[in-house]
């Protein structure tokens, strides 16, 4: 296997740190994905309406018969009264656990109202726990905005896990971040076909799978912004194996090599088992990525994800980078892709996004990578842009997934020639 | 404190929001953490706006709270000035700023700007996004609209429609068709489509038209109490309604309520023997009062349904909403949790519902035909057809779309007639919508056998395999 370094990456490049306005999500809407992952678990927001809103705006269409996500919407009464909300939340929570008999795990969700008013939600989350035991384990993090950005809210959740996941001296590897089942089930095949194992997840389906930890456990992120899990993991003893982000052949390979070296994997063996995969994914990027061959990509911050997928777009399908915005960055977990990304890119952390929408329409890059916010406003001026929450959204991990990755970026462009074309006759 | 799964509103800022997007020329400068940006896709997203809204969120972190949050809206709101130079401003704070205690009004006066600033006090943790809506638009109005000599023409202004809401662009089209065929010219339409220097000459009008009382009612009693304006009562929604309405304005100006209604069609689609069927159809009814009110009256008396129920999310609302319910004989429902309002859509098992994109669910839980009457609604509901509520082409839109999810006539006789039929049974749905025909299921007697169903004849299905 050949990770042919550029002549020089952007480890180095010095990062243009911004303040400012900042056009983002907050860490609530990881309760997205991260309900449909943890199947017995119900995400209890204690905040104003406004973070219901948002949950709402979020999720869009996705109504469940009952969603196992809400809000417990602070009144006036409970600003006035810390232990009238504490009595409060016992009570709301009572009456959510007996209409949900099913429900095994509850986090309480810490949001920017419950931080600024100092309701203590881990010390809710201890007594509660002790209430509703053995049948409940309630847990708690802040998905605040104060706090957190979008992706970061999933950090949270599965930092919080961290201390309470049962000790072991196994040698056991997890695997670390929410991926759609399809996703995590190929991850698993291909690292069984690789003699791995035992493989753990986090987070687990249900409760009852959750992962041990321990000083023998090495683990593996499968996502750029757990940075918090990360260091949870580090604590109880864990080793992190640092590779990059699995997107696209070359990134998954790397990331499944790093694996197979730490369980001394055979050469031979880690060949046969990647060769055909890889070269499907080669096939398919390719078809998927004629239109992205020499255009070049701004990406506005969103979800720690830019600096991996950057790589993937300049070094697979042949894209330039002018800027890689992202909210923040861990060099000790993207320290890998950032060696791989062709030096060139502004690499912007943090934002200012009038600061930043100046840059990018002076830049006018062919194709822009940004929030649903900026998205219409940057097409009716004329640029094209792929909305930044479906790579949250869609399976775009491992092998299998690697054409529909370049296919989420060049759609846009492909579009914009056939509206292009009609117009012109 | 309450749990919630769903909301019918958003919070007030969101109204806010509404009002300043509507507008040209005016900034809001929003105190409020980052994710509240949230709000931005709403209108970029589900209206499907080309410019951002004209927002600027101080979006502030748990490092800057303590001293240098009023810093950083003093900063914001003078960038802001300096980027946008709008003519106005407004101020205000989210549920979180509320509660760090900043005073954005006392911050923005202190940057002296040239330009009036407008400071909202928004209540987050007791009202919700039409009140802020309505709250918004009457300071501005309060802060800007003065008396004026009256134009010479006879001229109303339009009040109420916001950015994001239901139907408001074509409806104020609509609307002001209907009073120019009277004569009447529009001096100022706001806040949608108006800029703070529209809002200073909205004096000179004669008369008001209020069309959203959700949005617009406290600037119109507010205009009439300043500026001497009376306002139009009657919401012309449905065809009556409609009349009722150049009536009233026919009242105030003095001007005759004859118009052309050539192009109204409801009144004879409704008439003609297709719709026969339509008779005594059981109807629920649930939305902002407004759109409930104007739905009920439409459909008891211009197309022949009994409405079985009805009921609104905007308690601001309860007192008329409960005496329309009133004349239909049956007990309103005014809450904003969406499991009551489901519990009773399950009780009352209606055939038809009117309500927002929340009943569309729950219909399609119960698998009862449904068509959406009022906000809060989705993409689809922000159309690229013209497509008003209110006036002569409203009734024909609505008499369309109320009546396209219902099974049509013939079809439900065939059903009714042919009930034993494994093809035509209650389950096989209306022909004309997505879902796939399910063959009937035969019940099981022991001992007798049934024919089985022809293969291939309907799709195979989970429930068609016998
Ligand atoms: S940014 Fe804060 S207040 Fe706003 S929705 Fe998120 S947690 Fe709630
Ligand atoms: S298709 Fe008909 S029944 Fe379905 S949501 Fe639309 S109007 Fe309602």
């Amino acid at each position: 296997m050949s990770l042919d370094l550029p002549s020089t990456g952007c480890r180095s490049t010095p990062v243009l740190k911004e303040r400012g306005q900042r056009e983002v999500f907050c860490g609530l809407t990881g309760i997205i994905w991260l309900h449909r992952k943890m199947q017995d678990a119900f995400f209890l927001v204690v905040g104003s309406r406004t973070c219901a809103h948002l949950l709402q705006a979020a999720a869009g269409v996705m109504i469940f018969a009952e969603p196992r996500f809400g809000t417990a919407i602070l009144e006036e009464k409970d600003l006035a009264g810390l232990a009238d909300a504490n009595a409060e939340l016992d009570r709301e929570v009572a009456r959510l656990l007996a209409r949900r008999p099913d429900i095994k795990q509850l986090f309480l969700v810490g949001s920017c109202p419950s931080e600024v008013i100092k309701l203590d939600l881990a010390r809710a989350a201890e007594r509660l726990s002790a209430v509703h035991a053995p049948h409940v384990r309630v847990y708690n993090y802040s998905g605040s905005g104060i706090e957190t950005t979008f992706t970061q809210g999933e950090d949270a959740c599965l930092a919080a896990m961290v201390p309470t996941l049962p000790a072991t001296t196994a040698r056991e590897l997890l695997i670390v971040g929410a991926m759609p089942d399809v996703v995590e089930d190929q991850c698993l095949s291909l690292l069984a076909q690789l003699g791995i194992g035992p493989v753990r997840m986090l987070p687990a389906r249900r409760a009852g799978d959750l992962p041990a930890v321990g000083a023998n456990t090495v683990f593996a992120l499968v996502q750029p912004f757990l940075g918090d899990t990360h260091a949870a993991l580090t604590r109880r003893g864990a080793r992190h194996l640092p590779a990059p982000f699995p997107f696209g052949e070359e990134g998954t390979t790397a990331w499944l090599r790093a694996i197979a070296d730490e369980f001394g994997v055979a050469r031979d063996l880690f060949e046969q088992v990647t060769a055909a995969p890889r070269a499907r994914a080669q096939k398919a990027i390719a078809t998927q990525s004629q239109e992205l061959r020499g255009k070049s990509v701004f990406f506005f911050p969103d979800s720690q994800l830019e600096i991996p997928l950057a790589r993937f777009l300049t070094r697979e399908c042949g894209m330039t980078a002018v800027e890689v915005g992202t909210p923040y960055l861990h060099e000790g977990l993207v320290g890998p892709d950032l060696d791989l990304l062709p030096s060139g890119p502004v690499i912007s952390e943090g934002q200012d996004v009038e600061k930043q929408l100046d840059r990018q329409r002076a830049a006018a890059p062919d194709l822009t990578v940004c929030g649903l916010g900026l998205a219409n406003p940057l097409e009716a001026e004329g640029h094209t842009t792929k909305w930044a929450i479906e790579l949250v959204f869609t399976p775009v991990h491992f092998y299998e997934q690697a054409g529909d990755l370049a296919g989420l970026f060049s759609r846009p462009l492909r579009r914009k020639a056939i509206l292009r074309k009609e117009a012109a006759e | 404190m309450k749990l919630t799964l769903w909301t019918y509103e958003g919070p007030p800022h969101v109204g806010a929001m509404r009002v300043a997007t509507g507008m040209k020329g005016l900034h809001y400068v929003l105190h409020a953490p980052q994710g509240d940006t949230y709000a931005d896709l709403l209108f970029t997203m589900i209206e499907r706006r080309n410019h951002r809204p004209p927002v600027t969120f101080t979006t502030f972190q748990a490092r800057d709270l303590g001293a240098d949050t009023a810093n950083l809206f003093k900063d914001s709101a003078r960038d802001a000035y300096n980027r946008f130079q709008p003519q106005a401003m407004i101020v205000g704070a989210s549920c979180t700023a509320e509660l760090i205690q900043d005073d954005p009004g006392g911050l923005a006066e202190a940057l002296g700007l040239p330009i009036p600033v407008i400071p909202l006090e928004l209540p987050s943790y007791q009202r919700k996004e039409n009140f802020g809506a309505d709250e918004t638009f009457f300071q501005i109005v309060k802060a800007l609209a003065k008396p004026m000599p009256r134009t010479e023409a006879i001229t109303c202004n339009i009040l109420g429609a916001t950015a994001l809401g239901f139907r408001h662009r074509d409806d104020v089209a609509e609307v002001t068709k209907l009073l120019s065929l009277m004569g009447i010219t529009v001096n100022v339409a706001a806040p949608m489509g108006a800029t703070p220097e529209d809002i200073a000459r909205m004096g000179q009008a004669h008369f008001n038209v209020l069309l959203y009382p959700e949005t617009g009612e406290t600037a119109a009693r507010h205009l009439e109490r300043a500026c001497g304006q009376p306002y139009t009562k009657t919401v012309p929604i449905g065809v009556g309604a409609t009349r009722d309405f150049l009536h009233e304005v026919s009242a105030l100006t003095g001007i005759s309520a004859k118009v052309d209604e050539s192009g109204l069609r409801l009144p004879w689609w409704s008439a003609s023997v297709d719709s026969t069927y339509l008779t005594g159809k059981r109807v629920y009814i649930f939305g902002d009062a407004t759109h409930v009110m104007a739905a009920a009256r439409i459909a008891a008396t211009e197309i022949g349904f009994e409405v079985v129920g009805m009921g609104c999310f905007n308690r601001e609302f309860a007192r008329p909403l409960r005496a329309a319910a009133k004349a239909y004989g049956v007990e309103p429902l005014i809450t904003d949790d969406y499991l009551e309002v489901e519990a009773e859509i399950a009780r009352l098992q209606p055939e038809l519902i009117l309500g927002t994109q929340m009943e569309r669910h729950i219909g399609k839980r119960l698998g009862i035909p449904c068509a959406v009457i009022s906000a809060p609604v989705h993409v689809q509901d922000f159309p690229a057809r013209y497509s008003p509520q209110m006036g002569f082409e409203g009734a024909n839109v609505i008499f369309d779309t109320w009546i396209h999810p219902l099974v049509m006539g013939l079809e439900e006789h065939l059903l009714t007639m042919f009930r034993e039929d494994f093809e035509f049974h209650d389950d096989a749905g209306a022909s004309h919508h997505g879902g796939k025909a399910v063959a009937r299921v035969e019940p099981e007697e022991p001992g007798v056998s049934h024919p089985r169903t022809p293969v291939g004849y309907l799709d195979q299905d989970e429930g068609a395999s016998p």
